[in-house]
């Protein structure tokens, strides 16, 4: 099998290389032909070794492709572990990939009106888009089929600088290189933690490899590190690792990056930066769950930190008018709640819901594009409206996506939510309530934003100018074509999929268990025992606090974003004006922004300054080098006196001294 | 093969090419710049003979050359090289095949003499990575001063003569102390053997005043924080070939020192002072990040940059020390010195990669200023994909090889002191930051002048240069293992010489080092 995963890998790769590299040679058509085709091949494959998985009991694969470097006893390799954790997330990179890679043949067709006249970059931008996508998949794909802590740093930092090359994709708009340098750097302080995570395991366990550590793991349980008076290794571990993944997954509060990554054209928003890089974090936490399991400490850190994420991102969500920061503050608040499920242990019904999200928000994303395309790149919702008519495939999927955004019944997103909620509810952690509590009001939030945006788009009065309505008309087949496939597993994988991931132990039985929970934190456990099919789930779901949530928050924005809003359309800006703290409160995105742009950037450079002026050209410089030169050449100036070349003064000088050492040889 | 004077021929061959070019003038100087580049070849082809011939299972001297050279003093022609100096050594002969190429069409005033100089700095450099014999080290060692400050007192820029005194009397007076130290070790050793220095057993006092002398020697070639001044002002004089040569080489060379010299020939001393020079290094990672981060001067900040990289290098050496007296650790200590090893190769790629892409710039626009530029992507994609790619190694991304370096020594630095390693690892902030921030103004955004707007792409000659650079930083990147392999038999011994206690008999009971603990078994492929 080793082939075959090595073909996954890649096959994007060669894509990208050939149309990054030769994209003026063989054109738009050869770019995306080959791009597409590997991303194709890297998906079927797939999909196929999943099935293989869920059908014919197909063997963990865990084994090194090369030795990047032996030192010090300590082997570093590149290598693939594929197991059922692994395979499940291939499939949904590689095929929520294809989808994006097809759509943006639609998307990025006019590109050449995105740059100024004559800028060479434009020229070939296509080309290099492709080339860049592609080259993430690869990345991607090395993320999470590493077998080692060292190449999921390769793949955690290669996905880190695809995103940056993409959200600066269009280089000559100041926002985008600004959003992009952000993301790096933001993405850096996350990394900052996450390699010293990696050093203490190197330092602890001796290894790289997943599977030699894992098996040290309860060993080292125990383990008191002496930093800070004394802290629990794993706990230590644990947290500098989630620091990293508190960076990928854009948690608070290093989730600044995440909204103005949206500078990106909306294809990578939909891949990048809400199906896949974002996610990684989660995926990490989940693969070392038989670390996390052994620190309370660093699972309630987890715990909260998603749930505060969860909650209060997404209240941002409700102030947002650019249609594509809705969706990406609704991606924030996502991922909380799949990071609240690792706090709970429920890494399963994190993972589950990663995936379900993976499709119905790369169908968001997409939809949103769609919109963005038919309005000539108009992105502001209070400008939109009626659409339903002009767009009847994207108003449907978009319809779709967001019911499986609030959790309704039956949707996808109904069955990983409602387990996250339950999860944490169970959960007897330290910050558990607190998570529960948010979660579940998050419930109402969710459905609040997702459906004012839903309606200020697709219903209403079309506020659109005159020229733009003309033109309004849906988009191409390969745009729509994507959505309609994203709209299929955005409603029904959730009903397939619950039953074998958080019933039936898929993750964690056999004799390699991709996710390890104690007995203790088994908060899935009542889903499980009282498991009688979904039709009986639903059925509970309804009864349920969250349903009467979702339905509220669906319900009141019906009735402001549609009822109200027919008659009134500045209700909007007058809701925002009554709650005015609030509401400033949220557009100051709680004052993050302005603070990191303060202390952290404006500090730097203060303190920067400060050393170079005081430390390097004042003190070194000017007192010590210059000033020695000074000592010097003062010594001389006033040496040079004694060397007046007048006869008279030597002969005196003479006469002196030997007066001077006569005295004294007389005297002693 | 192993009589063959491999090593003579790589520090004469180029020393005989300048002369050569030289000698032809510049009547004709496309000739003698033809000529230059084939010597340059051509050594950098005969150095790979050592690459090739070197057994990476001894830490024994290669390629040794031994003949008296003056028999009063005992002084001799001994020439030798082990898993430290030989990646050095290609490394050297390597790096000047780009600097006489990138000189080609923009030296125009005495263009010979310019390679010429180059050429034979680049034996010189050969010379001191393989001189065995402390004299002739000492010589080679200050022999490299002259060219270089001929390279940047006649090709420099406005300031230069500013920048050659300060550059000259710097390093001068680092070496002044050196050689008094090499004397005293004369004395004590009745040779100049620096691997008989190895064996010499020297008391605490000696020891502590001998590792100061090499320290003031080599901290100012590193260059370590606070003698660092000196570089800046010397790369922004220096033309775009001195630059190279000055942060790929020259820089190496302290560097170097730290571990042929101080670190086996007073290893008490090195181990009761290595913190010293870890809170040096660590305040070169953090103090010049910062000071970096808001230079104007693209030159300046690469310069910058370069001593924070090089902070890496003296830390990954001087931490072993703390972990070989760590009972509990087994090991740790191989992989610092190997990580700072492979940081001062990869940094010689990468900063001589950025000081060409610089180059590049001036060439065109005659300037290094930051804010004259903006938007060079626009005109120049092709350059600014490699301005982006080399910026993202300098930050250290994996599957470069800016990555190897800094991973190995953050992973070994933790094992000496958590806190060390976190304030090390604040380099993963401080370097994107300044590099990217450059990046930022200079190559993206919109084009900023008249300038910038009619700027021309690469050339050939600029793109075979930095093509081939990033081949070999990537190639590092994602296989270190053949250059980390060279080096572990050597690395290893040298652990086990800087863990044995080298005070005299009398003194035994002040050992803070220990019998030497069995080094962990290395692993081969």
């Amino acid at each position: 099998m080793g082939n075959v995963y090595l073909t996954i890998v890649l096959a994007p790769l060669i894509g990208a290389i050939v149309a990054g590299l030769f994209g003026s040679k063989i054109g738009r058509r050869g770019a995306h032909s080959i791009t597409i085709s590997g991303v194709a091949i890297s998906a079927s494959l797939s999909l196929w070794v999943l099935s293989r998985f869920i059908w014919h009991e197909q063997p963990v694969f865990n084994d090194a492709i090369y030795t990047w470097m032996v030192s010090d006893g300590i082997r570093f390799e590149i290598g693939f572990l594929v197991d059922k954790l692994t395979v499940l997330m291939m499939a949904t990179v590689s095929f929520v990939s294809l989808m994006v890679h097809v759509y943006t043949i639609g998307y990025m067709a006019d590109d050449e009106h995105n740059w100024p006249h004559g800028a060479l970059t434009g020229k070939n931008s296509y080309q290099r888009f492709f080339s860049y996508i592609s080259l993430f998949t690869f990345s991607m794909l090395m993320l999470v089929m590493s077998n080692n802590f060292m190449q999921l740093f390769f793949g955690w930092e290669a996905v880190g600088l695809v995103s940056y090359l993409l959200i600066g994709f269009w280089s000559t708009r100041e926002s985008a290189i600004f959003a992009n340098m952000k993301a790096f750097l933001v993405n850096r302080v996350g990394d900052f933690g996450f390699i010293l995570g990696i050093a203490a395991i190197g330092m602890y366990f001796n290894s790289m490899n997943y599977a030699e550590i894992f098996a040290q793991a309860s060993a080292l349980a125990n383990t008191q590190v002496a930093i800070l008076g004394g802290v629990s290794l794993m706990t230590l571990i644990c947290i500098l690792l989630f620091i990293g993944a508190m960076g990928k997954s854009a948690q608070v509060p290093l989730h600044v990056w995440l909204p103005d990554s949206m500078e990106g054209p909306t294809p990578i928003s939909a891949l990048i930066h809400a199906a896949t890089m974002v996610t990684a974090g989660v995926f990490m936490v989940a693969r070392m769950s038989p670390l996390y399991e052994l620190s309370e400490t660093a699972l309630s850190f987890v715990l909260i930190i998603g749930a505060t994420t969860a909650f209060f991102m997404g209240l941002i969500g409700l102030v947002q008018n650019d249609i594509k920061r809705v969706v990406a503050y609704s991606t924030l608040s996502q991922l909380g709640y799949m990071v609240t499920a690792l706090g709970a242990s429920a890494y399963a019904a994190g993972i589950f819901h990663l995936m379900t999200h993976a499709f119905f928000k790369a169908l968001l994303f997409l939809a949103a594009g769609s919109v963005i395309i038919a309005l000539h790149h108009k992105q502001d919702i209070s400008q939109m409206g009626g659409l339903r008519k002009y767009m009847p495939i994207t108003w449907l999927t978009a319809l779709f996506g967001s019911l499986a955004l609030i959790g309704f019944p039956g949707f996808s997103g109904f069955f990983s939510k409602d387990a996250i909620i339950e999860a944490v509810g169970a959960s007897q952690i330290f910050g558990s309530s607190y998570a529960s509590i948010l979660l579940t009001i998050g419930v109402f939030i969710t459905a609040l934003y997702s459906f004012r945006m839903y309606f200020l788009v697709f219903h209403g009065k079309e506020r659109m100018d005159e020229h733009t309505k003309h033109h309004l008309h849906e988009t191409p087949w390969v745009v729509t074509l994507p959505l309609v496939f994203l709209a299929i597993p955005s409603i029904f994988i959730g009903w397939y999929a619950i039953e074998p991931m958080l019933v039936n132990d898929w993750f964690t039985s056999g004799n390699w268990m991709p996710i390890v929970v104690s007995h203790e934190h088994d908060t899935l456990h009542h889903l499980r025992e009282h498991w009688h099919g979904q039709a009986d789930f639903i059925q509970h779901g309804v009864t349920a606090l969250p349903f009467f949530l979702a339905m509220s928050g669906l319900g009141l924005a019906a009735i402001i974003w549609w009822g109200v809003f027919a008659w009134n359309p500045r209700v909007d800006e007058k809701l925002q004006i009554l709650g005015d703290p609030i509401t400033k409160m949220l557009q100051d995105k709680y004052g993050f922004d302005d603070f990191n742009q303060r202390i952290f950037a404006g500090g730097s450079r203060d303190l920067g300054r400060t050393l170079w002026v005081t430390g390097d050209q004042n003190v070194i410089d000017g007192a010590i080098v210059n000033g020695s030169a000074r000592r010097v050449a003062q010594m001389a100036q006033w040496t040079r006196h004694l060397q007046t070349g007048y006869l008279y003064h030597y002969a005196v000088a003479m006469i002196v001294g030997l007066v001077g050492l006569l005295t004294l040889f007389v005297s002693f | 093969m192993n009589d063959f004077p491999l090593l003579t021929l790589i520090i004469w061959l180029p020393i005989l090419g300048g002369i050569v070019v030289l000698a032809s003038g510049d009547k004709s100087p496309n000739i003698s710049k033809w000529i230059a580049l084939s010597f340059a070849l051509l050594t950098f082809l005969v150095s790979l003979g050592l690459w090739v011939g070197f057994d990476s299972s001894t830490a024994q001297m290669q390629f040794v050359e031994r003949s008296t050279w003056i028999p009063t003093f005992n002084v001799e022609y001994y020439l030798g090289v082990d898993g430290i100096s030989m990646p050095l050594i290609v490394l050297t002969t390597f790096i000047t095949i780009f600097v006489i190429v990138a000189g080609w069409e923009v030296i125009v005033y005495k263009p010979t003499q310019y390679m010429a100089a180059f050429l034979i700095m680049n034996g010189i450099m050969v010379g001191v990575f393989s001189a065995l014999d402390a004299i002739l080290f000492y010589v080679f060692w200050e022999a490299m001063l002259i060219p270089m400050f001929i390279i940047i007192g006649i090709w420099g820029g406005p300031n230069r003569v500013y920048a050659t005194i300060k550059f000259f009397l710097y390093t001068f007076f680092g070496s002044v102390f050196m050689l008094i130290a090499l004397i005293y070790m004369y004395f004590q050793s009745d040779s100049f053997s620096i691997l008989d220095f190895h064996s010499l057993q020297l008391s605490m006092t000696a020891q502590v005043l001998i590792f100061i002398a090499f320290l003031l020697a080599f901290a100012v070639k590193v260059p370590m924080f606070p003698v660092h001044t000196w570089l800046p002002d010397a790369h922004v004089e220096a033309p775009t070939g001195g630059s190279v040569i000055l942060a790929a080489i020259m820089l190496k060379i302290g560097g170097y020192g730290f571990l042929r010299f101080s670190m086996p020939i007073t290893p008490d001393a090195s181990a009761s002072l290595a913190w010293l020079i870890i809170a040096l290094s660590l305040i070169a990672i953090v103090y010049i990040g910062f000071v970096a981060l808001v230079q104007q001067d693209m030159k300046k900040l690469i310069a910058y940059s370069s001593i924070a990289h090089m902070g890496f290098v003296t830390l990954g050496f001087f931490i072993v020390f703390n972990i070989t007296q760590n009972p509990v650790l087994s090991s740790g200590s191989i992989m610092g010195i190997e990580g700072g090893m492979v940081q001062m190769i990869s940094h010689g790629f990468i900063s001589g990669a950025l000081f060409l892409c610089v180059g590049v710039l001036y060439d065109r626009v005659h300037s290094r200023e930051i804010a004259d530029y903006g938007g060079v992507i626009n005109t120049m994609p092709w350059f600014g994909a490699f301005m982006v790619f080399f910026a993202m190694a300098n930050a250290g991304l994996p599957g470069t090889s800016g990555f190897v370096g800094e991973f190995m020594v953050i992973l070994a630095t933790f094992r000496a002191d958590f806190w060390w390693a976190l304030i090390a690892a604040t380099t993963l902030i401080l370097a994107a930051a300044f590099t990217l921030w450059m990046v930022k103004r200079v190559i993206f955004g919109e084009v900023k002048s008249e300038k910038i707007a009619v700027l021309k792409d690469l050339n050939p000659r600029e793109t075979f240069n930095l093509s081939v650079l990033a081949l070999v930083v990537l190639a590092l990147g994602i296989w270190p293992a053949p250059l980390v392999n060279v080096m572990h038999e050597t690395v290893a011994n040298l652990v086990t010489q800087t863990s044995i206690c080298k005070l005299p008999a009398d003194e035994i009971d002040h050992c803070v080092l220990m019998q030497p603990k069995p080094i962990a078994a290395t692993l081969h492929n």
